[in-house]
């Protein structure tokens, strides 16, 4: 099947990992003596997700990248 | 205990359900004939099916239930891992895996079909397509309940919107939609649920002062100090704990009979298994899904733990109380989610939570549009049409299974603790089914009568177990005890534990009884690929060590083994 399902993975949680850094950058910190023991864990959190993300990415550009010229000579992709 | 959700919590809400209707409607156009729909064409590679297969099970059971037993039972509650699931896990990888894949069947009933015969396979068709909707009826009651609850949320409109979801993405995109979104969803629990941990564990001081703050847990509940912190300890008597069971009740009964009789039999997680896209991702399959199932204790029983602790010291201050005056356990995940997760990372946390019912669910769903479809419909209703009726069939089956499962989930509100309950339904109709698989996959003499008969004995002496068996202080009726009361039990789940040593023995001894009374039907030749010794080996040895299914699973199983030390 012709569908890498890092592709989903990484553009859902790059996008969650940004609205959580934007939304950490610019939140009150009230919320945050509030619940989260004083850790802006929005921001934090967000960055982890962003990397998870981009990192989903990065995996799914390289397999399309190997599989393109692997395509040619046998009809088989690389995942 | 009420939530707001923000406006930010709820863009996330919406985002993730876009993806997860997304990822159905891009799969529409690969849906060309009934094994793409039902067996994704076995085409998934490993690391797909192996996250799939342990987030099938990632239902509502899973995450509110096992944190729920964390903090009712503390650390022993890991022993439904560290006993159960991985060796049931390396056992379906390194043994059982070669016939599932090797037979070519399409299911598991098929599998009962080619080893024994048809009335094994109807009778396995049936009770397991009953206890699947069941089940798919229990995450949407449970997720509707929770809405409600905390949100506000209608009940019915709950049900209604992700049954509806459930429904569409099944309905596009078959076993492959379900799968890839269970992999989204094991994401979105992990990624979701870290930060949860990392804040309640910091908030507490760390493991050596949730150690200290779960002493006066355990003594106000006249246990010893340490007993809901150490895993193995306190297991001498059914008494000595408050789950209510001995070493052997749970070695045996959880361990062996339970365990393996859910992940080795059960279709809906040997499905996963079967979409793979060779014999090695097949195998591959359950110990991919192994490795994190070991660390997943930290993740679902340890908030649970810390929650009981913060409800104690704060003087039950921080779960709600139930109806008869006991922390409702249930709430436990919800309430740190309130405590610890500012707007913006509950979405997410939220989100998660949502996610791994309605996966529960679509689990369900899968599994049953498959056996209903393969080997009730297509064996017993409508024989030799078309392939594309069948595909036809499995989408209407879908509608139809989500249609009883909403009946089953306004059934289920009738039960406080999910996990009991579902305990209570794996001991009928799966503990004496692990007996007759053993039984066919390793001894070439088990006929179709022993295992059906077997199969039915098992089944029927686990009602009748139930039936004259009664935990302390619990009522006559659904919770058991209905013929007498003969056997009483310290907790609802030794009583479960032992009603599944009965079944399975009942069955291995039926089975072997009656098999050797009967003839054989089926001769070695036709046996091949389904029977142990009659099967030739997969050839593993040109491949490297991390490929090879015995290596790995001894690895996992010796990591276990020093887990189950470290928490001993």
């Amino acid at each position: 099947m012709n569908f890498d399902l890092r592709l989903p993975l990484g553009i859902m949680f790059g996008l969650f990992g940004a609205i959580l850094v934007i939304f950490g950058a610019v939140s009150n910190k009230e919320i945050y003596e509030k619940h989260s023991l004083g850790i802006n864990i929005n921001l934090i959190w967000g960055a982890v997700l962003l990397v998870f993300g981009a990192a989903m990415l990065f995996l799914t550009w390289r397999a399309s990248k190997k599989a393109a010229p692997a395509k040619d000579q046998k009809k088989k992709d690389a995942r | 205990m009420h939530i707001q959700l923000g406006g930010i919590d709820y863009a996330i809400l919406l985002i993730y359900f876009a993806f997860v209707l997304g990822i159905g409607w891009v799969l529409k156009r690969y849906m060309k004939g009934s094994t793409d729909f039902f067996l994704s064409g076995r085409s998934i590679p490993a690391w797909v099916t192996g996250l799939a297969f342990l987030s099938a099970n990632l239902g509502a059971q899973e995450v509110i239930g096992m944190a729920a037993s964390g903090a009712k039972y503390g650390i022993m509650t890991s022993h439904f891992y560290w006993v159960g699931a991985i060796p049931a896990m390396v056992f379906l990888a390194i043994f059982m895996m070669p016939f599932y894949y090797g037979s070519r069947a399409r299911s598991v009933p098929e599998y009962l079909k080619l080893r024994f015969d048809e009335k094994t396979r109807g009778l396995n068709a049936i009770s397991f397509s009953v206890m699947t909707v069941f089940s798919s009826g229990i995450s949407l009651h449970a997720l509707a309940k929770l809405m409600e609850t905390l949100l506000g949320w209608n009940y019915d409109a709950c049900i209604a919107v992700s049954a509806s979801i459930v429904l569409v993405y099944i309905f596009m995109g078959g076993l492959t939609s379900a799968i890839y979104n269970e992999v989204l969803q094991f994401f979105m629990i992990v990624l979701g649920f870290a930060p949860l941990v990392f804040l309640a564990l910091k908030d507490i001081g760390g493991w050596a002062a949730l150690k200290q703050k779960l002493i006066p847990v355990a003594t106000s509940q006249h246990f010893v100090e340490g007993t809901w912190t150490q895993s193995w300890t306190h297991m001498g008597s059914s008494l000595e704990n408050p789950m209510g069971v001995g070493w052997f009740g749970m070695t045996m009964g959880l361990g062996f009979v339970l365990s393996f009789g859910y992940w080795c039999t059960d279709f809906l997680v040997v499905q996963r298994a079967m979409a793979a896209n060779s014999m090695s991702a097949a195998r591959r399959t359950p110990l991919i899904a192994a490795i994190p199932k070991m660390l997943f204790p930290a993740l679902v029983i340890l908030p649970g733990m810390i929650a009981i602790a913060l409800h104690y010291s704060s003087g039950n201050q921080f779960l709600p109380i139930g109806k008869d005056g006991t922390p409702d356990y249930n709430m436990t995940i919800p309430a740190l989610l309130v405590k610890y997760f500012p707007t913006g990372l509950l979405g997410i946390g939220f989100t998660a939570l949502m996610a791994s019912f309605m996966s529960g669910m679509a689990g369900n769903v899968t599994a049953f549009n498959t056996v209903w479809t393969y080997d009730i419909y297509q064996s017993y209703i409508a024989p030799k049409k078309s392939d594309n009726h069948y595909l036809w069939m499995g989408r209407w089956a879908t509608v139809f299974g989500i249609l009883v499962s909403i009946g089953c989930a306004y059934l289920a509100s009738k039960f406080n603790n999910i996990m009991d309950m579902l305990q209570l339904v794996f001991g009928f109709v799966n503990a004496p089914l692990f007996a007759t698989f053993l039984l066919g996959m390793f001894w070439r003499r088990t006929t179709g009568h022993g295992a059906f008969f077997g199969l039915l004995g098992g089944t029927l002496g686990a009602a009748i177990f139930h039936g004259l068996a009664l935990s302390r202080g619990a009522e006559v009726g659904i919770k058991g005890g209905w013929i007498a009361k003969e056997f009483i039990f310290h907790s609802e789940m030794g009583q479960n534990f032992w009603m599944a040593i009965v079944a399975w023995t009942t069955c291995f001894v039926l089975t072997i009884v009656i098999s050797l009374a009967t003839k054989r039907t089926k001769t070695d030749q036709e046996l091949k690929g389904l029977v142990y010794s009659l099967t030739p080996k997969p050839e593993t040895a040109h491949e490297p060590w991390y490929m090879q299914p015995v290596t790995v699973g001894i690895l996992v199983l010796l990591a276990t083994l020093i887990l189950n030390i470290i928490f001993w």
